[in-house]
């Protein structure tokens, strides 16, 4: 049975991980390479790095990142962040990431993600959306917005359609964060994990809001989310992948340990 | 002794060569007709649409030295669309040929197939960590577990004619092929590259058994 992913994700800036796996085992706590092999480790099903690297010129520092780790490390690894163009794509594939995640790009030339995928393959093009809700009309069901640059800029998309729009031009999978929720703590939007998810048949990641391994576990079960994305939680030791696989396992959760 | 991993320009073969670097092998990518028909051991990797990898093999001209270096008796390992392409046709775009080295069709997984007692529609592409069943004794899976994880990505699946070749399967709405060894064929829908320790057992076994 196809077991539900547990997914930390690393933002990387200039080529170091911001709040890195703060540890004592871990040499480096900025080093990707030596988080990814933490994490590989303690059996993380997939990984994803989340370039924030502002500077354009400094956006090649990735790949190298990417190099190194896919060398040391044999799992998925998602590349989101900045992507613009095929010649992005190509290069992170060919250093080693298996699938890259787009955004903003996809939100400005929809087309973008139907070359890629024609290009690339679906199985190597992640959507992914950032949703609010917006405020709901008496009578009318919940709905969400979809926002682009990290979350500042409203589209006036609606996520459902939008969802529906990329399985339909070819995106693999979407990586779903609630807007509302993320940073919170408070867990996942699950109502809207759950639409999004029943809305598509391509896999859905849920992210956003986790703070407890419960959350986690809502995020699977309730928000029928085929794997889990979490940062803080695993980089602060709140909980370690190992411990969060356990505690789903108990409860019923298909997980690989 | 180096395997040799046929680069066609679809996929990540980094992770396949780092792989068996990492378990003691040298492994180099080859695109060259030569280099094909000089190989020791060879290994198709391959994600992405059925016919552009028999587009590319074709254009590189890699087509029949692949074709004559299995009928060779060479050790020959195919991973996901390098397993699906020697199977007669493909249901991918209408129907495709394959390269009928091993009969039978590749095809797509049903969204509506109810999974079990569930009416849930199946998620396409099938993708992340599932279960292998072995099916028969096989060498190159002699030291992995069943019931072991591995890591798929794949929205079509093989249905070879001869039930003799398979050596596991796996449960997605259907229980489908995951791996086949035929004389010195071995395949599997799996990413043994993407699939962690279990993964590089396996390239190991097929390294030593190889080479």
């Amino acid at each position: 049975m196809l077991a539900k992913r547990i997914i930390p994700c690393l933002d990387v800036k200039d080529g170091r991980v911001v709040k890195g796996i703060n540890f004592v085992n871990l040499k480096d706590a900025g080093d990707p390479v030596d988080n990814a092999i933490f994490y590989d480790a303690e059996g993380a099903d997939e990984l994803v790095f989340l370039d924030i690297t502002a500077s354009h010129e400094r956006r090649k520092i990735i790949l190298k990142v990417v190099e190194d780790t896919a060398s040391e490390v044999f799992m998925p690894l998602t590349v989101g962040g900045g992507i613009r163009d095929l010649e992005d794509i190509r290069n992170l594939l060919n250093a080693g990431a298996d699938k890259v995640s787009i955004n903003t790009a996809a939100v400005s030339d929809p087309q973008f993600v139907k070359n890629a995928a024609e290009k690339f393959g679906s199985q190597c093009i992640v959507v992914a959306i950032d949703a609010k809700r917006t405020p709901q009309e008496q009578g009318c069901r919940q709905k969400w917005g979809v926002f682009v640059h990290g979350g500042r800029t409203p589209t006036g998309i609606d996520a459902v359609q939008w969802a529906e729009k990329m399985e339909a031009l070819g995106a693999g999978e979407i990586l779903l964060t609630s807007m509302d929720r993320d940073g919170t703590k408070d867990g996942y939007d699950l109502e809207l994990t759950r639409t999004i998810s029943r809305s598509v048949t391509i896999p859905v990641i849920a992210s956003g809001g986790v703070g407890t391994m419960q959350h986690l576990y809502e995020g699977l079960t309730e928000g029928e989310a085929d794997a889990a994305l979490a940062a803080s939680i695993f980089h602060y030791r709140e909980h370690s992948v190992k411990e969060v696989k356990q505690y789903l396992k108990e409860r019923g959760v298909t997980v690989r340990i | 002794m180096s395997i040799s991993i046929i680069d066609y320009g679809m996929g990540n073969l980094r992770s396949v060569q780092k792989g068996f670097e990492k378990t003691g092998f040298a492994a180099k990518l080859v695109r060259e007709p030569h280099e094909v028909y000089d190989a020791k051991a060879l290994v198709l990797p391959g994600v992405g649409a059925f016919k552009n990898c028999l587009q590319n093999l074709e254009s590189l001209r890699l087509l029949t030295p692949i074709i004559k270096s299995i009928a060779s008796g060479k050790p020959f390992m195919g991973i996901c669309l390098g397993l699906q392409i020697l199977f007669s046709e493909s249901e991918e775009f209408g129907r495709t040929p394959g390269l009928d080295i091993i009969k039978g069709k590749v095809v797509r997984f049903q969204a509506d197939k109810p999974d079990g007692a569930s009416v849930k529609l199946l998620k396409i592409p099938h993708m992340g960590w599932n279960t292998i069943k072995k099916q028969k004794i096989c060498p190159y899976l002699d030291n992995i577990e069943d019931g072991s994880f591995l890591y798929f990505v794949h929205s079509f699946y093989i249905a070879p004619e001869d039930p003799e070749i398979i050596t596991t399967t796996t449960g997605y709405g259907v229980e489908f092929v995951s791996s086949i060894w035929k004389d010195n064929i071995f395949a599997c829908q799996f990413h043994p590259e993407k699939s962690q320790a279990v993964g590089l057992k396996l390239l190991k076994t097929f390294a030593e058994i190889a080479t």
